[in-house]
């Protein structure tokens, strides 16, 4: 005479906030979050408290006052009477450029040593092996420091290049390679175009916002900030949009089109707002963030983007006769040509011609000027994250079953195309993702710079500003911001690369 | 018709040949030269150049070793023994190996020296750190025996973690090891870490006592004990009230401009109250009246060379190895605040160079800090090192979890595990098994990584060679011997960790493959 009755629907009761499932997660993220707030508060009184002991307010306006130092390898205009603000946009456009050498080089290194240890010849794979675990296991500060002290110590003087029987001789007549530093020939342009400057306006509004005391910024700036930030949400969350409702327009748009339609909403904000400002504020002479832009350099990008684009519509009318009449026409000269004739073309009507160093004075003059800190840093890097990347190349070429190899020598393809059409793009999908965690690696690796002197942002910003400024957490604050910001975008381009390449699976 | 077959052979052999050798070309060494090292004609240029490159590099490199002067005191002494010929100047590590090692400033035991040794104190004090009474075994053993000692024994300490086949037992010197080592290498009274110690074993108690309820309660006992004997819990609560009256005051409640902290009120009316807590200090203060047992006590900027790098190492480590596994559960946790957190946390740590973080620890931590708190430059780097490690071992444990089937999680489930429980009996075990290879990677790197604390100013191995090694008058130029020297102590050790992990990763393959 058992009957089944529904259970009374029970009323809340406190002890089910800890004994029942469903509202002790609610009673545990409580306590975290008490416990949040209260380790956040008390850093917070902390920093209050001994900001007020040491009678300082967090105030960015350091970054306008004169940086009052030199730095010795600058890609833009500077000089000391210039902003702490322009000193770390030196820094950062330093960083760069290091970090993207040294990407290029570990790579070149990376896969040369990577699949050279591989091979069957036993003397090669043995001095690879020796080259990673000889660079994997000592520290990068060690190899930056000892290129270092090659480049300072085991090369000559410029003065001994002088003289009729000089102790030391160019390269080829034309590098010169001193414990100054290297010195190459670089492209001149005879009848270029004139660079235009370009000046930013400077945000001097004095309204001011300060958020409980401690950040005392202009509005104008948190203004723009915010439109940036605000521009770039909205790409973000419009590309969520787009994918989750799969709006069908937008897929069959061209990629770049549709990378174009993501930029225009991220940044549309962020010039408005700068453009009203520029208004307002565009007569006054404006420092930090001036630079010129090359039309010389323009002109040549356009003319080898336009090129390398009819090279590749070259290719696709061969694919398609190809498929219509079972023939490839011959045309590779063709697709070398229309990449490299008007590129030729050009040089030649901006009058072309490499400027090479010669001694002048105690020094070299001409050419261009590349510090021994600067390949210190540089092939150190390299070459220290070029043996990791070379046991990332040999993992992803091993993790490529042999089957794959004879299945294809099989289907009668010949071993240059088995490794083109079969292995290479099986293998890269293992290789890239910790390839970019590698890229992203020496990014961050290069702020070692500070040790040999190169002035990266580290060197100026979290260097000698800090140092000179005394205003400690604001710098390593935009220090960090910086790098964050990096490291971020090169993981959400390795987030939507992984995507693309992804095995298509059910 | 047999005679005509006679006749049409000339010969018969009716014995069989010895098999004869294989031709020279196909056989021994040529045949191993032929197929290693020049297969086809890319391969033999590539083996040309290779043998080139050798040949290069030892033409300057042998020379240079063989030559090389190891007992003179100056650059410029070394260069005369030389006399014009290629040769490394080695004597700078032979002079120069105790700053090295341990550092600039960190103190010989003299007594101890003095009395294996027979030589007197007086004679083993000697001015411009010429050592001429003591050989370097003698000063290694003898005069450097807390150091030394603390680093045999962490191998001793770390032998039971590392192979499993030892017994289980010697997890107890694991256990002791990090005081014992505190108490050789600092120095100061035995009765801190011997009390420290007892108090977490007491706190251990309880959570035994208690873990086989719930492991939660457990955990809270254990926190709940280890307060109650190492800090001060009334002067905390003091503290918290204060905190809590500073925080109304600060959003302008209530503003008492010149009213005392309650903690400095506490002490001035009720000072025996203040008084009972910490029972730890107390029980130092009561052994140390006994019998007091105490080395010279070291302050942590005496501490440098490749020990405070090794110090360095092991600490971060071991403390971010919990930290680390914590914010993996954390992030993979269903709870979206503290998913978040960690997430944030994680990536932050992620994104930005330690260098930065060590400018934190130099510069800024101190702004974090209570204002009477005024750590070591070495703690605050600990802390900073700490968490940029277990956000790297955060993630190599994430990718364990992830790693393991579903139907493990969904197994502790049935079997009406709680959370805490299924974490600790199922999944970790399991978990970290898989990701040791990628701790032991992140392992490496930050041990590479602490020489980054040279750029802050602190002399551990490479910042000894750079500031007062290399800043002298008598060694100004050695770069090669000195950063060879400290490559290659680099090397042995990493190159030492990589091959125990790939033996792990070996022997722990339990799959069929």
């Amino acid at each position: 005479m058992t009957t089944l009755t529904d259970p009374q629907p029970e009323s809340f009761r406190l002890s089910m906030l800890i004994n029942d499932t469903r509202y002790r997660a609610y009673t545990f993220q409580f306590i975290a979050l008490l416990a949040i707030i209260f380790c956040i508060s008390l850093l917070g009184r902390n920093l209050v408290t001994n900001l007020e002991q040491r009678g300082l307010t967090l105030s960015f306006d350091f970054l306008g006052n004169p940086a009052g130092y030199d730095i010795n390898q600058r890609p833009l205009e500077y000089s000391n009477n210039d902003s702490h603000l322009r000193a770390s946009l030196i820094g950062i456009i330093n960083t760069l450029i290091v970090a993207a050498l040294g990407c290029v080089t570990a790579t070149i290194f990376g896969v040369f040593a990577g699949v050279l240890r591989l091979s069957n010849n036993w003397l090669v794979a043995k001095l690879m092996a020796v080259y990673v675990e000889a660079f994997r296991n000592v520290p990068v500060l060690i190899w930056i420091l000892i290129i270092f002290f090659i480049m300072i110590a085991a090369t000559p003087p410029p003065s001994a290049f002088r003289g009729d029987d000089p102790s030391a001789s160019m390269l080829f007549d034309a590098i010169a390679i001193t414990n100054r530093g290297v010195y190459i020939p670089w492209v001149q342009f005879s009848n270029g175009f004139e660079s235009i400057p370009i000046i930013p306006p400077v945000f001097d509004d004095p309204t001011r916002f300060s958020f409980f005391g401690l950040f005392n910024i202009n509005v104008t700036v948190w203004l723009v900030l915010f439109a940036l930030g605000g521009g770039i949400y909205a790409a973000i969350q419009a590309g969520k949009y787009i994918k989750a409702n799969n709006v069908e327009v937008f897929a069959l748009l061209p990629a770049f089109v549709r990378l174009l339609v993501y930029a225009i909403i991220a940044f549309t904000p962020f010039v408005i707002v700068y453009s009203l400002f520029l208004n307002v504020n565009g007569s006054q002479p404006a420092t930090s963030l001036r630079f010129s832009l090359s039309l010389n350099l323009i002109v040549i990008l356009l003319v080898l983007l336009l090129g390398l684009y009819v090279s590749r519509l070259i290719r696709d009318w061969a694919d398609k006769t190809q498929e219509q009449t079972g023939e490839r026409p011959t045309v590779w000269y063709w697709r070398l040509g229309v990449v490299f004739v008007p590129l030729i073309l050009i040089f030649y009507l901006l009058g072309a011609y490499l400027d090479y160093p010669a001694l002048r004075g105690f020094n070299f003059a001409g050419g261009l000027t590349i510090r021994g800190s600067l390949i210190a840093l540089w092939f150190a890097l390299a070459i220290y994250t070029g043996a990791f990347i070379a046991e990332n190349v040999r993992a992803g070429i091993q993790a490529i079953s042999k089957g794959q190899t004879e299945a294809a020598a099989s289907l009668g393809l010949r071993p240059g195309r088995i490794m083109n059409l079969v292995i290479l793009p099986q293998a890269l999908r293992v290789i890239i993702p910790p390839l970019i965690s590698q890229y992203l690696n020496l990014t961050k690796n290069s702020s070692l710079a500070i040790a040999v002197g190169y002035m990266d942002v580290t060197g100026t910003l979290g260097g000698i500003t800090q140092n000179q400024t005394g205003r400690a957490i604001e710098s390593v604050l935009l220090l960090m911001i910086f790098y964050l910001t990096i490291s971020l975008s090169i993981s959400l381009f390795m987030n939507i690369y992984n995507n693309s390449v992804k095995l298509k699976e059910r | 018709m047999s005679d005509t077959h006679a006749q049409s052979v000339a010969f018969v052999r009716n014995t069989e040949i010895p098999p004869s050798l294989p031709p020279d070309t196909e056989g021994g060494v040529i045949k191993w030269v032929r197929e290693n090292l020049f297969p086809n004609v890319l391969s033999g240029i590539l083996t040309i150049v290779a043998l080139y490159f050798i040949i290069r590099l030892s033409i300057f490199v042998v020379p240079w070793i063989w030559n090389g002067v190891w007992g003179a005191d100056s650059l410029t002494n070394c260069r005369e023994v030389l006399g014009g010929k290629t040769g490394a100047c080695f004597s700078v590590i032979t002079d120069r190996w105790h700053q090295l090692l341990f550092g600039a400033a960190y103190p010989r035991d003299l007594f101890f020296l003095s009395t294996m040794t027979g030589v007197p104190v007086a004679d083993l004090v000697t001015p411009g750190g010429v050592r001429e009474n003591t050989n370097f075994f003698q000063e290694f053993f003898f005069g450097y025996w807390r150091p030394v000692l603390a680093f045999v024994l962490l191998f001793v300490a770390i032998a039971p973690v590392l192979f499993s086949e030892l017994p289980r037992k010697m997890l107890i010197t694991t256990a002791i090891y990090p005081f014992a080592a505190f108490w050789l290498v600092w120095g100061g009274s035995l009765w801190v870490p011997v009390t420290i110690l007892a108090s977490l074993a007491i706190a251990y108690f309880a959570y035994s006592f208690v873990v086989n309820r719930s492991f939660f309660l457990g955990a809270l006992s254990f926190l709940a004990v280890l307060i109650l004997l190492l800090f001060d819990p009334i002067a905390m609560l003091i503290n918290a009230a204060e905190f809590g009256r500073n925080s109304l005051a600060f959003l302008g409640w209530q503003r008492a401009e010149n009213a005392l902290p309650w903690v400095t009120v506490m002490e001035q009316n009720y000072p025996w109250l203040m008084n009972i807590f910490p029972l730890n200090a107390h029980v130092v203060e009561g052994l140390s009246t006994i019998s007091s047992v105490s080395l010279a006590s070291v302050p942590s900027r005496e501490l440098g060379g490749f020990m405070l790098n090794m110090i360095l190492g092991t600490v971060c480590v071991s403390l971010s190895l919990p930290l680390g596994i914590l914010l993996a559960l954390g992030r993979q946790s269903n709870l979206p605040l503290i998913k978040w957190v960690c997430v944030i946390f994680i990536e932050f740590i992620r994104g930005v160079p330690l260098i930065t973080l060590l400018f934190v620890a130099n510069v800024v931590l101190a702004y974090f800090l209570p204002p009477e708190s005024n750590p070591d430059l070495i703690i605050r780097v600990m802390i900073m090192i700490t968490l940029f490690a277990s956000a790297y071992i955060a993630e190599v444990v994430r990718g364990g979890l992830a790693a393991l089937p579903r139907g493990q999680y969904e197994a502790a489930d049935s079997l009406g595990l709680e959370y805490a429980q299924a974490m600790r009996l199922i999944i970790l075990p399991q978990a970290l098994k898989i990701s040791i290879p990628g701790i032991v990677n992140v392992a490496v790197g930050l041990f590479k990584d602490t020489t980054l604390v040279s750029i802050i100013s602190m002399f551990d191995l490479v910042g000894l060679i750079r500031g007062p090694i290399l800043a002298s008058t008598d060694w100004n130029g050695v770069y090669w011997e000195l950063f060879g020297f400290a490559a290659l102590l680099f090397f042995v050790i990493c190159y030492a960790i990589s091959q125990y992990s790939q033996w792990l990763e070996r022997k722990l393959q339990t799959g069929h493959r």
